[in-house]
């Protein structure tokens, strides 16, 4: 962090972001490195890399956040912004406090992705072409693509707090279109941390033949029921399910403005009592995880749900200040270019007893949802949807045709209550989510779990 | 010459120096602002500035692609190194070569001077005029989640190695809210948004009434009962799904199997009820261009006319390998994108009939006034879709009680194919990338709900 932000820099920095008053000013500075590589039609092409650095300086007076933020790391960027920042206050000069600096043990990267030449990466693409291909000659298209980025920040604020993190993520994605006759299917599969290349040394070209799989399975799929109905949700990606229906719900700028169905249930049964979860910043490698937020707070394990009841919200520095009690270090931001604001890490509905072969084996008619393509909720009505990308019937306690087009809506305090059986085979998957124009990674996990009923809509007439 | 014509063909050289056989440099600078309020007060005020240079190199018939902040001379000679380097990593693709330049015509009027007269605090006061408007609107609208506004005005310049150079200046802003309305023991959110060049064509008075007027319609909606029955879709639905058709009428989906209107040029593919074009030169699209992401001039392209496939759109990729010429229709999102096949304007022609005609024609039936999940409901490759949606009834040819929690599935080719009546006023919406589009009345959909 010395090298990205000089502390005799960063304090003159604040200091004069505070020339005209203001209670906490905060500079974020950021050094971005990337590479993408992405093969289709069994060709590597959109060879790409990335490198970007800029800061940005906010200042904090009543209920008002100036912010501003540039390109570059020189002294004279950053009192550009700072400049800027404090332009519009009128007050009185403040004093920031000494900085402190603050070691943080960065998450342990052992492959560093870019000492790995881009001709490896290319390689491994091509298996993974391969792989996917292999599966059948029913898969008619296959793409793969390849994303390394690495992200090094540093924070000071006037409060004296001087820290940083360095952050690389990497991950792999790939796509297969099956086609027989008329009908066409696609099928996706992705593979993700908060790691280095080490990430891709077990068997990345498994993702391909998941992908090829998926692809071929609903050839055979009948169109999806319409109507509600028992559902059953596969474990991992699943979880986006917990991350649409009460993450964001939990996220204290939307308690604080009143636009959240969870306002004044803390303390409250909101599911049943075998429902336990958690939002978690420092799963090891995970693509949710970071050593710090991106204001400079340690992340942490917050448990959001006991026994079925509400016990946390997620808050950032502003909106715990506001509410009188500590960050739970979930300010997050997507880049020096945008405002910190409370978003989730890696959520996850902790493990249950039950199987996944017991919870489908009581089911007459319901949904299997195995996996999703995403999911979107209004906070403020609690109205929530969930694309389906491999769902199948269930049919006399036994998983039978797959399905397409499928799609589960619902509002999420009847559906978080609706869950009757969390199952023990727990793993988390990665996500993009979006908020307020930002898109951050997390991770999302759980075993599968049951919901009595919830409305699946489908195509079927 | 312009700084930043300066820095792209300084790129184009370093990139050519450093071993390209051809060189593009696409260099932008924007400056932005974004003021948001909420319970009267400015919650926060942003102001921005970015630049940034995306070098596309070739080496051969390979594409490698660098960008970088960094625009001086030693800084952008890295990022140049860094395309070339790139380009030796891509397999050769006999199509890919450079495009090449064509005489562009001028496009004025694209920047609105209002954006650098307006002071923050004055955009403050129009983005606290939305939340207020809202507020003041209805005893049942409890509270405006946010109330924002943000502008931005960009230069960019492109300069290539096979003599493309061109540079222009846009400003775009918009406002938005989302109203929150109380009743029947539940919460209805409303959005309410406009878009212009610039805040002196902005209507605050008429964003918060719509954000309210969406918030309060919304209270006691029920479930509907699953059926399939007549849709009218509102503006800002129907351009969502009119921009998922336009994805599937890029050249590169088409080429490459992933679209569901693949080989379907000259056919019948809609009901004559809708015609659709894109224009990136429209006066007042807020995608319009002199020229597109690598330089070539934009266009007006007829893509649906009288039912049929008229044409795909291509940049100059797709097009070389389909032998035709390119649309002008090489998008970038940013310097840290490589150009690639997208939409400008695009918009479908209004018919004749009134919204009360369009409900009156629907009789029983649903009216779609928002639909959720569109990311993950829809199947870009197949058009199957199933998203989340909200609205009101249509009962004996009018609107009725609202209705939420239910969703509309089908898919997007059929849909065009059903489409029976285009309404006479199109709106211009930010969804689905920049479309303009009547309200449409679709004859059947399939609805589940209760």
């Amino acid at each position: 962090m010395s090298e990205l932000l000089d502390r005799d820099v960063a304090a003159r920095v604040l200091a004069r972001a505070l020339a005209n008053g203001g209670r906490f000013a905060e500079v974020f500075a950021e050094r971005r490195r990337g590479q993408v590589l992405a093969i289709d039609e069994g060709r590597i092409e959109s060879v790409q890399t990335g490198a970007e650095e800029g800061a940005g300086v906010r200042v904090v007076e009543g209920g008002t956040t100036y912010f501003a933020h540039v390109d570059g790391l020189d002294a004279a960027d950053l009192e550009r912004a700072a400049d800027e920042a404090a332009a519009a206050l009128k007050g009185d000069r403040r004093e920031p406090q000494p900085l402190q600096a603050r070691e943080t043990a960065p998450l342990p990267i052992s492959h560093r992705p870019e000492e790995v030449p881009a001709a490896q990466k290319a390689a491994m693409l091509r298996e993974l072409d391969e792989r996917g291909r292999a599966k059948g000659g029913e898969i008619a298209q296959f793409t793969a693509s390849y994303a390394e980025a690495r992200r090094e920040v540093a924070v000071a604020n006037s409060d004296g707090l001087f820290t940083g993190d360095d952050r690389t993520r990497v991950r792999i994605g790939a796509q297969a279109v099956a086609r027989r006759d008329s009908s066409v299917e696609t099928g996706s599969e992705t593979l993700g941390g908060h790691r280095g290349y080490e990430l891709l040394e077990d068997d990345p070209g498994q993702i391909a033949e998941k992908a090829a799989e998926k692809a071929l399975t609903l050839l055979d799929a009948v169109p999806a029921p319409s109507g509600s109905m028992p559902v059953v949700v596969g474990g991992g990606f699943g979880g986006v399910l917990f991350h649409e229906m009460t993450g964001h719900g939990l996220e204290a700028d939307h308690i604080q403005k009143g636009a959240s169905v969870y306002v004044d249930k803390l303390g409250d049964r909101v599911a049943e009592p075998l429902l336990n979860a958690y939002d978690d910043g420092r799963l090891p490698g995970e693509w949710g995880s970071d050593a710090i937020d991106d204001e400079g707070r340690p992340t942490q394990k917050t448990l959001v749900i006991e026994d079925g009841r509400l016990t946390s919200y997620l808050y950032d520095h502003l909106t715990a200040e506001r509410a009188g009690v500590d960050s739970t270090g979930n300010g997050r931001r997507e880049s020096f270019r945008h405002l910190p604001i409370p978003r989730m890490t890696n959520t996850y509905i902790a493990p249950g007893d039950a199987t996944p072969e017991e919870m489908i084996a009581e089911v007459e008619r319901g949904f299997y949802a195995v996996s999703f393509g995403g999911g979107q909720v209004d906070p403020a009505t609690g109205d929530f949807v969930f694309g389906v990308n491999e769902g199948y019937l269930i049919e006399g306690g036994k998983v039978t045709r797959p399905c397409r087009g499928a799609t589960l809506i619902g509002n999420c305090l009847d559906a978080l209550a609706a869950i009757d059986a969390v199952g023990n085979d727990f793993f988390m998957k990665t996500g993009m989510c979006g908020k307020g124009g930002q898109k951050i990674p997390v991770g999302t996990g759980q075993g599968h779990v049951r919901l009595r009923a919830l409305t699946v809509g489908g195509t079927e007439r | 010459m312009t700084e930043l014509s300066a820095v792209a063909h300084r790129a184009v050289e370093a990139a050519t120096g450093a071993g390209a056989s051809d060189a593009e440099a696409y260099v932008s600078r924007e400056s932005g602002r974004e003021v948001r309020v909420h319970g009267g007060e400015v919650e926060s005020l942003t102001a921005a500035v970015q630049s940034g240079v995306g070098i596309r190199a070739w080496s051969g018939q390979r594409v490698g692609y660098a960008y970088g902040t960094d625009l001086s001379e030693a800084g952008v000679a890295a990022i140049a190194a860094r395309a070339a380097e790139a380009a030796a990593v891509a397999d050769e693709d006999e199509f890919a070569s450079p495009p090449q330049p064509a005489e562009i015509e001028a496009l004025p009027g694209l920047s609105d001077p209002s954006i650098a007269e307006w002071e923050p605090a004055r955009l403050a006061e129009l983005a606290l005029t939305v939340e207020r408007t809202a507020l003041d609107s209805d005893p049942r609208l409890v509270g405006v989640e946010t109330a924002v506004y943000a502008d931005a005005a960009e230069q960019v310049a492109i300069a290539s190695s096979t003599g493309v150079a061109g540079e222009y200046e846009s400003s775009s802003c918009y406002a938005y809210l989302q109203a929150l309305a109380e009743g029947e023991g539940a919460r209805e959110t409303g959005l309410g948004f406009g878009l212009a060049r610039g805040p002196r064509d902005l209507d605050p008075e008429a964003i918060g009434a719509e954000g309210a007027r969406r918030a309060v319609e919304m209270i006691g909606a029920g479930k509907p009962e699953s059926r399939a029955c007549p849709v009218v879709l509102d503006p800002t639905v129907a351009a969502s799904f009119v921009g998922l058709i336009g994805a599937g009428l890029g050249a590169k989906a088409v080429q490459r199997g992933r679209s569901p209107l693949a080989g379907r040029l000259d056919e019948e593919v809609a009901s004559a009820a809708f015609a659709l074009h894109d224009d990136g030169r429209e006066p007042e699209g807020p995608a319009s261009t002199p020229f597109d992401g690598e330089g070539v001039p934009r266009r007006r392209t007829a893509l649906i006319e009288g039912g049929r496939l008229r044409s795909y759109l291509y940049d100059t990729y797709t097009a070389d390998r389909e032998g035709v010429a390119s649309t002008g229709s090489a998008s970038r999102g940013s310097y840290r994108s490589l150009p690639t096949v997208a939409t400008s304007n695009l918009v479908v022609a209004p018919g004749s009939h009134s919204f009360e005609q369009l409900l009156a024609e629907a009789g029983e039936g649903v009216f779609v006034n928002d639909v959720a999940g569109l990311h993950s409901g829809v199947n870009p490759v197949t058009g199957v879709f199933s998203v989340g949606a909200s609205g009101r009834m249509i009962r004996g040819g009018a609107l009725a009680e609202p209705v939420r929690e239910f969703t509309i599935a089908g898919e997007l080719v059929a849909m065009l194919g059903a489409v029976s009546a285009a309404g006479a006023d199109p709106r211009r919406v930010p969804f689905g990338g920049s479309v303009s589009t009547p309200p449409l009345l679709i004859a059947e959909m399939a609805i589940s709900g209760s």
